[in-house]
């Protein structure tokens, strides 16, 4: 009985999910077809293009020459079976090149959003705590500071520092350019190379990751100080915070048992939009540090105008993105009974 | 116990209030103020520019020096009149952006939120859907579609940024639709547009100005974070982003990419700082409607 309902909220919102997934493909569909700008003209040479008969061939073997309906059915049709269609920048399948780059991008975005979490409500608590003391008005320049940075300066000005001047840290890529990856089995290196056994690896890796999640999770990290000081600051207002004061329990326990769990909810809301700013940093971020993920991969695609890729794009950092809000809800229920009960 | 405490325990809101009044004003103030120096730049920019921003020398990449203070770019343009010029660029741009965003958002979610029905249920999935999108890859997917130039990026982040105003304007329609001085004026006969105009839009204009502040700085950082990917602004014109780019690409020549950056980052800074404290002195509970 009592695991009903819940389930029916899963299924709804699951359900929600494919909804939308499908009003993506819709809006990127829409979007890369009925704008000005022509794939064979981004694609071909100048050469190519001045003979009809390849920009035709062109035309037919990507499926431009059909009705615009047909060509959104074929894609829907193709997507059911987990086919992406066809690169027209590199005629390689788009579900293949998204295996290869998704895994950059969510080892990068993950380790930047753990970061943020932990760094961000620790400093958002400390604020909280003593309210209007220096330390608060230190927090809130620092942490408006940290969603005022332009991203892509700041790993530039890392890159510089840490990487040029004064050698640090390594300044792009994945690994050491002398190690082959490990073994793939979740595409994420850290933890391949565990599974795998390769301790050296595994340093590397982590070794690599540092600079870019630190500079991607300066945005994450001001807005969740921001967030958990206020959250914080309105449950302590509750009646029931000076009763526990008033019997005397020590501050720690008021904070950590009667305050944190409260204030979490709206914190988990804004970590989970987080991870969609993350996912827009990360195109910034990697160009800098040549990071082979997603936001790379997007960029080409964009440049070239290869309409498969952008609508892969699109519905992977998409389908991420409302998942990750999705697990979000789910964990609504973890930290407020109330929501479980409903 | 004096007065004083007994008047702050009966109303604590209105102390908190107080306090951060107290406290606060400093950061707001700074943020005027390096705001207002900003739009005087911009203003004044041929006044102020040492160089012309576009004028090409011979002396590429000098190290900043009494005659040329942030240095020469790659083409040898003296990197400080390029800053200078290009604050005529993005803060211009960035309110253009706002307020475009504001209208189309704050209309079509008013309406939404009083109008209800279908109207409500078109609007809120489309903004959903925006949402659902990482802003920078909608907007990059936008502009490499029409094209890479600064009338397309500002066009790809209206399209990006309507969405979190309908929102915000929607919740507050609904909020403040069924409270009993509109249920009042509707009883005495007023019409739904006109209830809609004289008594709801006031409660609403507060908020969603403080949204459209803080979201300044948002629009500033898009569009020079389009512009550093080569999809706003095009050579030669004098932009911060794009700036910064030459300076990625010619990194060991710090003074590129530092002064651009900085100008970013002190004018969202500003606009942060003033939208911050906005807030603050907003009432608490539309406070979060902003926030989210």
């Amino acid at each position: 009985m009592r695991s009903r309902p819940y389930l029916r909220f899963v299924l709804v919102r699951l359900g929600a999910l494919v909804l939308l997934a499908v009003g993506i493909t819709l809006v990127s569909f829409i979007l890369t077809n009925l704008v000005p700008g022509d794939p064979a003209a981004a694609n071909l040479g100048q050469r190519a293009l001045s003979d009809p008969a390849i920009v035709a061939a062109f035309r037919h073997q990507h499926g431009l020459d059909q009705p615009l309906p047909v060509q959104y059915w074929k894609y829907l049709t193709g997507l059911v079976q987990g086919d992406f269609g066809t690169s027209q920048r590199s005629n390689r399948p788009v579900g293949d090149e998204l295996a290869e780059y998704v895994p950059a991008t969510l080892e990068l975005a993950s380790t930047a959003v753990v970061l943020s979490v932990v760094v961000g409500v620790g400093l958002g608590m400390l604020a909280a705590m003593r309210r209007n003391s220096w330390l608060d008005q230190l927090l809130r320049v620092v942490s408006l500071a940290g969603v005022s940075m332009p991203t892509f300066w700041l790993a530039l000005a890392a890159f510089f520092l840490l990487f040029y001047k004064w050698g640090i840290l390594p300044g792009g890529g994945r690994l050491d350019p002398g190690l082959d990856p490990p073994p793939q089995v979740t595409g994420l290196y850290t933890v391949d190379a565990l599974l795998a056994g390769q301790w050296d690896i595994f340093g590397n890796a982590v070794f690599h990751l540092i600079m870019p999640a630190l500079v991607l999770a300066a945005y994450t990290v001001g807005l969740l100080t921001r967030f958990t000081r206020a959250s914080m600051l309105e449950v302590l207002g509750n009646d029931y915070i000076r009763t526990a004061q008033a019997k005397g329990l020590p501050g720690r326990t008021i904070v950590f048992r009667h305050v944190l769990r409260p204030a979490l909810v709206p914190i988990l809301t804004v970590a989970g939009l987080a991870f969609g700013s993350l996912l827009s940093g990360t195109v910034l971020v990697e160009q800098i540090f040549s990071w082979n993920g997603i936001g790379q991969y997007a960029y080409q695609s964009a440049l070239n105008l290869d309409l498969p890729a952008i609508m892969g794009v699109s519905l992977v950092v998409a389908v991420i993105y409302v998942t990750v809000n999705f697990v979000v809800d789910l964990l609504y229920g973890v930290v407020d009974p109330r929501v479980r009960l409903q | 116990m004096s007065t004083q405490n007994v008047a702050d325990a009966l109303s604590p809101g209105l102390k908190l209030r107080k306090n951060r009044r107290r406290v606060w004003r400093p950061l707001g103030v700074t943020g005027l103020v390096v705001l207002v120096i900003w739009i005087l730049v911009a203003a004044l920019a041929p006044v102020l520019a040492p160089h012309d921003p576009l004028g090409q020398q011979f002396d590429r990449f000098l190290s900043p020096s009494g005659a040329h203070w942030f240095g020469t770019d790659e083409l040898g343009r003296d990197v400080l009149s390029r800053v200078v010029y290009g604050a005529r660029v993005t803060i211009p741009l960035s309110l253009l952006l706002v307020v475009c965003s504001l209208v189309i958002g704050a209309v079509v979610g008013a309406a939404a939120g009083y109008y209800g029905g279908w109207l409500e249920m078109l609007v809120m999935r489309t903004a959903d859907l925006v949402f659902a999108f990482p802003a920078i890859i909608l907007a990059m997917a936008v502009v490499a579609a029409l094209g890479a130039d600064l009338t397309n990026a500002v066009l790809a982040i209206v399209v990006v940024s309507w969405p979190s105003y309908a929102r915000v304007a929607r919740g507050l329609v609904l909020s403040s639709r069924n409270a009993d001085y509109v249920l009042a004026t509707r009883l005495l006969g007023a019409s739904g547009r006109r209830s809609l105009l004289v008594d709801v839009t006031p409660n609403v204009a507060g908020p969603i100005l403080v949204l459209a502040t803080l979201d300044v700085g948002n629009a500033a950082l898009l569009l020079s974070g389009l512009s550093f990917l080569g999809l706003g602004a095009r050579p030669p014109a004098a932009e911060w982003g794009a700036m910064v780019a030459a300076g990625a690409s010619n990194f060991d020549k710090w003074w590129l990419g530092l002064f651009p950056g900085l100008a970013i980052l002190t004018l969202v800074l500003a606009v942060n700082f003033l939208g911050d404290t906005l807030r603050d002195m907003l009432d608490p509970r539309t406070a979060r409607a902003v926030i989210q």
